[in-house]
């Protein structure tokens, strides 16, 4: 199939518009239609992103299933996966049914809930099989708008604030990404990423308002995708929207938002700052690498002293995007192929504990802390779940979330020991906040009266699990799986990286010997 | 042979934890055991066939990334094959004896099924353990080590009733972490400086990283000195040492076969079974391995004083683990790698004993584990009595001065001791006298308190008290068996001449005439020596001869010494030619020899004298001497500072940087940026639009015009 591409990007679009043209009514009928209709297009799309990954080459290291078309206004339709997109976007559509499957009970408006998420999804898979600048930036920019509609319309009694603090965090990066992307077409006059790619962005020191900016132009484009994609991540300082909105999202809107769409933030400077701009990335590594390892030590603290569920799990969620800087930054193979691996199993871990925090917010409707207590006296099956997904959270070895921590933590501690040492202690502080939440969620007596009738998961949310904790272990005892596929791509990224920043030098090197 | 050890405790887990339902809770316990027993005893069979070479036998490929390759694989050599037996050994007779003790449980009601998840908790973590002794790479060994770190954790919150149980539970886990915390860091410096994690390329590359200078943190460190020491921070948390010993008394929280088999005989150990395993790399550690010494003699003597007051029986015996964990590791900073192993194995079957013992006298006594009321025991469950006497002689070591015959921690304490000595650490050879002789005092105190005397406390209890069941008395049975035995039978094995020493671990040995020559001969003529050792290596027959030619010889010329004159990463050990202490502590003064059996006599006296003799003694002494009584009392304090230095002020600072970093600096800042902006944007997208949705889908749509239009004006995309 030339177009496979295409059919699983926009296959969860037509269903979306599908849904809205043809599904009448608000009945119980209706209702279940649309949560079927939407549960068969999500599966649907899994099993035929599967071939993409059944015909992939992992050995080559270019762009595969690559589709070209002329778009309006002489803009391009160009898409492709290489080593380091495939799987996220086998990561979104492998979540996508899960989470549709746990909306089941969604109640308002749910017509409205199902064409929000398959367009998300579509947009989702598109970000990370965009091979075009505008393309890009219209993916990335508008999976934001389901989301807000999500927070927005089926989120808490504080979504107004969430989703403010959404857009005013969001909105900066993105004005300035806009605006690099301008100068990179000037300084290229392309947009298509793969020329991009190889184009070597001016890095002559630019003087700015009699500013001296080492590094030129791609200083400034890395600090301009910096902003995005770190808002994105999220990276401290810029982490507070997190929290919030995850507290506000539905269940099934925090699983997007922590297994698919941090994830875009890792992606973005793996696909741009660190290829496109590599005299700009080198310069401002330290900064970056500091800010990670801060981000980890720093957020696990606060996730520590949280009394609400969900934002405990979101602080730990930006602790863990913490590693996955550091990796990227690292910029040798075991970090990238650690960031990589920490994203996915971040994607399946982090959703996975976001679920557990969903089963027992439907039977309680709190998220505090203090409300629970001894949950394993009625419900050992949710508490074997959970006491699984804390494990993976804090990195156990044979869970997926040992391999991408260790992965990263292996590539830092070749470039620097001190952040390297400090990142390191998020392993200490990980499993006193995980293990805490645990012990005060599901351990002790059964004492208050209110928990009393409490019953254990139902056969659908045990189902939903089911994957979740399959893929969690088979990555932890069997990593290949996804090291195979990226190693070769992170390979060659890699070696692009040092070629460049080895030009680099050479150039500057040259020009200072022809000032003498 | 090796493959079934390692995954039947695994399947035995599995079939416990899951299949329970479908084939009973009694059918599962049994088969859970069985396949402990059947590893047990392939374990002996691999312990008595292992020829001391080094085999690797591989599983899966694990973690793969550029120039990492991690696998899983098992490493046979004598160190894993010494691992096994204790593992199998201990793990199955307690297996067993868990069908006594947990067949009635008050934390439990009686429609709960508690007793599967029990035995599949046993059966992971023997399946964990296993994984970590027999790992072929550090990252496996990682693996296995927090392996053991999670079900260590399960089983100490087994009774999840109990907050006392959760709460010590997690601080296991969490003082753990920070162990594994320098545990990793020492993995990944090793690997930045050999490109491997394989222990056969990092023993190879071993002289290399001695003579490397890594620049880790604020200065420039020895390689070797500084992996050394962050391997021996997680040595510390699991083996719980000083610094990171806090949750070892709290750990006894769990069931008593938990507290026999994990927090005794195996778990606990892993750190010197690590230092041991690493010893290419400690042998070039000449800094951090004094470091290990003086540790280890210090937690000897702390544990050791703590013990002396302690009144609750298993917290007792879980302070005296600590102090002969701190012997193993005295034993392995010296240099004698092998006396470490020595006491590792002898210790495992007498405390393992000793708690099974401590457990039998509990479940006697409806769970009550005060001492003080315990008293006046010994007729009612005489048994368990004996069982508990002989492995108080073991552990304070009796036996014939300047013979080899005793019970099994008279062997390997004194050969420690020795060592530490010869080693030339007088501070850790005292420390350790003086320990040896707190040791037989709390010992025989336990002895005392708990089976002599008149009862004491509930009346109830005492009149109830009744033997244990066969099933629990068959494990004391073998256990004592050990006890009595290991030590005067591996004597030779683990601490005799260089010869036989260095046979059972397989490391090639040279015949030198002194033993101060022998670093000389061995150095300048390693190349040419070790190329004849492979031959007779290679030769079974031939080499036996040899041996025997070599016992002959040190018969007749009685000074003759041998030297090991294996490369790193021959053999289990790696005893650099400069290291004689092996040698050097046979040949120490006969008053050290002596001495710790005088300390365990002087010990055994004081008990008698406060316990039998006088027993209002020691009340009165603790009224004379409060200070002291509280400080020991109370653990030296370390837990109210551990509160107060860590835990307080990371509760404290996560709540600052939450409500004033995140809330006050970020969001504030946020905030007041926001009041100009978004009023100006809402008037431009209309005011009647109370979303901001809207006012985001704006200026995106705006951007992308501005894109479209800069395009169209530089002539389209192309």
């Amino acid at each position: 199939m030339d177009n496979l591409l295409s059919i699983v990007t926009f296959l969860p679009l037509v269903a979306a518009l599908v849904l809205a043209i043809f599904l009448r009514g608000n009945d119980e009928a209706a209702q279940k239609n649309a949560k079927w209709l939407a549960f068969v297009a999500t599966s649907a799309t899994f099993l035929i992103s599967l071939f993409i990954l059944a015909e992939f080459d992992a050995a080559n290291t270019g762009f595969q299933y690559v589709e070209e078309r002329d778009w309006l206004l002489g803009l391009k339709y160009k898409v492709g996966v290489d080593g380091i997109s495939v799987l996220f976007v086998l990561l979104t559509t492998f979540m996508m049914p899960l989470v549709i499957a746990c909306s089941w009970d969604v109640k308002t408006r749910v017509k409205e809930y199902m064409i929000a998420f398959l367009a998300l999804e579509t947009l989702m898979i598109g970000v990370f099989v965009s091979l075009d600048l505008v393309l890009f930036y219209l993916f990335f920019e508008a999976s934001l708008i389901p989301m807000f509609l999500i927070i927005g319309i089926w989120g808490g009694a504080n979504r107004i604030y969430a989703s403010f603090k959404f857009f005013l965090y969001t909105f900066f990066g993105s004005v300035l990404m806009l605006v690099a992307m301008v100068a990179m077409y000037a300084d290229a006059g392309t947009t298509d990423i793969p020329t991009l790619l190889t184009h070597q962005f001016a890095s002559e020191t630019l003087n700015v308002f009699g500013f001296q900016i080492i590094g030129g132009m791609q200083t400034l484009m890395f600090v301009a995708f910096f902003a995005s994609f770190a808002v994105k991540m999220p990276m401290w300082p810029v982490h507070t929207w997190l929290p919030d909105a995850h507290v506000q999202a539905p269940t099934a809107g925090s699983v997007v938002l922590a297994a698919i769409l941090l994830k875009m933030g890792g992606y973005g400077f793996l696909r741009f700052s660190l290829p496109m701009f590599p005299i700009g990335t080198e310069l401002l590594t330290p900064l970056v690498l500091w800010m990670s390892a801060i981000a980890i030590v720093y957020t696990s603290l606060v996730a520590l002293v949280q009394e609400d569920m969900k934002k405990l799990i979101a602080y730990s969620s930006v602790a863990h995007m913490g590693y996955v800087t550091m990796g990227i930054f690292a910029a040798n193979q075991q970090g990238i192929d650690g960031a990589i691996f920490q994203m996915l199993s971040h994607g399946f871990i982090s959703g996975a504990l976001f679920l557990c925090v969903g089963v027992i917010y439907d039977r309680m409707h709190t998220r505090d802390i203090d409300a629970y207590g001894g949950l394993v006296n009625r419900m050992p099956a949710y508490a074997l779940v959970f006491m699984l997904f804390t494990m993976a959270n804090v990195g156990l070895p044979g869970t997926s979330g040992f391999v991408g921590e260790f992965l990263t933590l292996m590539g830092i501690f070749q470039v620097n020991t001190w952040v390297a040492a400090v990142a390191a202690m998020g392993v200490i502080f990980s499993a006193a906040y995980a293990l805490w939440l645990y012990r005060r969620v599901v351990m002790g007596d059964l004492i208050k009266e209110s928990l009393k009738s409490i019953t254990d998961m139902t056969k659908r949310e045990r189902a939903i699990f089911a994957p979740l904790i399959f893929m969690t272990i088979l990555l932890g005892v069997y990593p290949s799986l996804i090291t195979d596929i990226i190693g070769p791509s992170v390979t060659a990224l890699v070696q692009h990286y040092d070629t460049a920043l080895a030009a680099g030098a050479e150039m500057s090197h040259n020009s200072q010997v022809a000032l003498h | 042979m090796a493959y079934i050890i390692l995954f039947a405790p695994l399947i035995g887990a599995l079939v416990a934890g899951f299949g329970w339902r479908f084939i009973g809770e009694t059918v599962a316990q049994y088969f859970a055991t069985a396949l402990l027993f059947l590893a047990a005893l392939l374990s002996w069979i691999v312990f008595f066939s292992f020829d001391g070479t080094t085999q690797s036998l591989p599983i899966l490929t694990w973690i793969q990334s550029g120039t990492l390759d991690t696998a899983w694989a098992i490493r046979l050599d004598r160190l894993t094959a010494i691992m096994l037996i204790v593992i199998t050994s201990v793990s199955s007779l307690v297996h067993l004896y868990s069908f006594g003790y947990m067949a009635h449980d008050e934390n439990f009601g009686h429609h709960e099924h508690y007793k599967a998840r029990f035995f599949a908790y046993l059966s992971f973590f023997t399946f964990a353990m296993l994984m970590l002794v027999t790992a072929d790479n550090l990252v496996q060994m990682f693996f296995g080590w927090e392996g053991v770190g999670l079900a260590s954790y399960l089983l100490i919150g087994f009774y999840f009733r109990k907050p006392s149980a959760n709460a010590a539970a997690m601080k296991a886990f969490v003082v753990n972490r920070v162990g594994d915390f320098g545990f990793a860091l020492g993995i990944f410096a090793l690997f930045m400086l050999t490109d491997s994690i394989n222990f056969s390329d990092i023993f190879a590359a071993a002289p290399a990283i001695a003579e490397t200078n890594i620049t880790f943190l604020w200065q420039e460190w020895n390689a070797a000195e500084i992996i050394a020491l962050l391997l021996f921070i997680g040595a510390m948390g699991k083996s719980a040492q000083l610094i990171l010993h806090t949750w070892l008394p709290d750990a006894m929280e769990g069931p008593t076969p938990v507290s026999a088999l994990i927090h005794a005989a195996t778990m606990v150990t892993a750190g010197v079974f690590l230092v041991c395993r690493m010893s290419p790399i400690m042998e070039f550690a000449p800094n951090a391995t004094t470091f290990i010494t003086v540790l280890g003699a210090t937690t000897a003597f702390f544990a050791a004083t703590i013990g002396l007051v302690q009144t609750d029986i298993k917290r007792v015996i879980a302070y005296s683990t600590c102090s002969q964990l701190g012997y193993m590791f005295v034993a392995a900073g010296v240099g004698a790698y092998s006396p470490a192993m020595f006491h590792l194995f002898t210790h495992a079957f007498f405390k393992a004993m000793l708690f099974l013992g401590a457990g039998s006298v509990i479940h006697a006594m409806h769970h009550e584990q005060d001492m003080m009321n315990y008293g006046g025991l010994r007729k009612k469950i005489p048994l368990t009595f004996a069982a508990m006497i002989i492995g108080t002689l073991a552990i304070t070591g009796v036996g014939i001065p300047l013979t080899h015959f005793g019970f099994a921690g008279f062997l390997s304490k004194d050969a420690i001791i020795e060592s530490a000595y010869a080693g030339g650490n007088m501070y850790a050879f005292w420390l350790l006298v003086i320990a040896a002789a707190f040791t037989s005092f709390y010992s025989w105190r336990l002895i005392f308190l708990t089976f002599y005397g008149k009862p004491r406390g509930d009346k109830h209890a005492h009149e109830h008290a009744h033997e244990s069941p066969m099933v629990m008395l068959i494990p004391l049975g073998v256990l004592s068996l050990g006890a009595i035995f290991a030590g005067m039978i591996w004597y030779n094995s683990f601490f005799g001449h260089a010869d036989q020493v260095g046979k059972f671990y397989g490391i090639p040995v040279a015949e030198a005439a002194g033993h101060g020559e022998a670093a000389t001969h061995g150095a300048a003529g390693s190349d040419d020596m070790s190329g004849h050792t492979e031959e007779t290596h290679a030769d079974e027959g031939h080499a036996a001869a040899v041996e025997e030619h070599h016992g002959d010889a040190a018969a007749e010329h009685g000074e003759v010494h041998a030297g090991f004159i294996g490369k790193p990463g021959e053999g289990a050990l790696y005893i650099s030619p400069s290291n004689t202490v092996l040698d050097d502590a046979h040949a120490v003064p006969s008053w050290v020899k002596v001495s710790p059996f005088f300390a365990m006599l002087g010990g055994l006296l004081m008990a008698v004298w406060f316990y039998l003799v006088n027993p209002s003694l020691p009340g009165r002494l603790a009224a004379n001497q409060r200070p002291l009584y509280l400080f020991l009392l109370n653990k030296w304090y370390f837990d109210e500072i551990y509160d107060f230095v860590f835990v307080q002020p990371s509760k404290a600072i996560g709540r600052f940087l939450w409500k004033k970093g995140d809330g006050t600096v970020i969001d504030g800042a946020l905030n007041g940026l926001a009041m100009g902006i978004v009023p100006f944007f809402t008037r431009l997208a209309g005011r009647a639009q109370s979303g901001y949705i809207f006012g985001y889908a704006f200026a995106m749509v705006l951007g992308i015009a501005i894109l479209i239009t800069w395009m169209t004006l530089t002539g389209g995309a192309n």
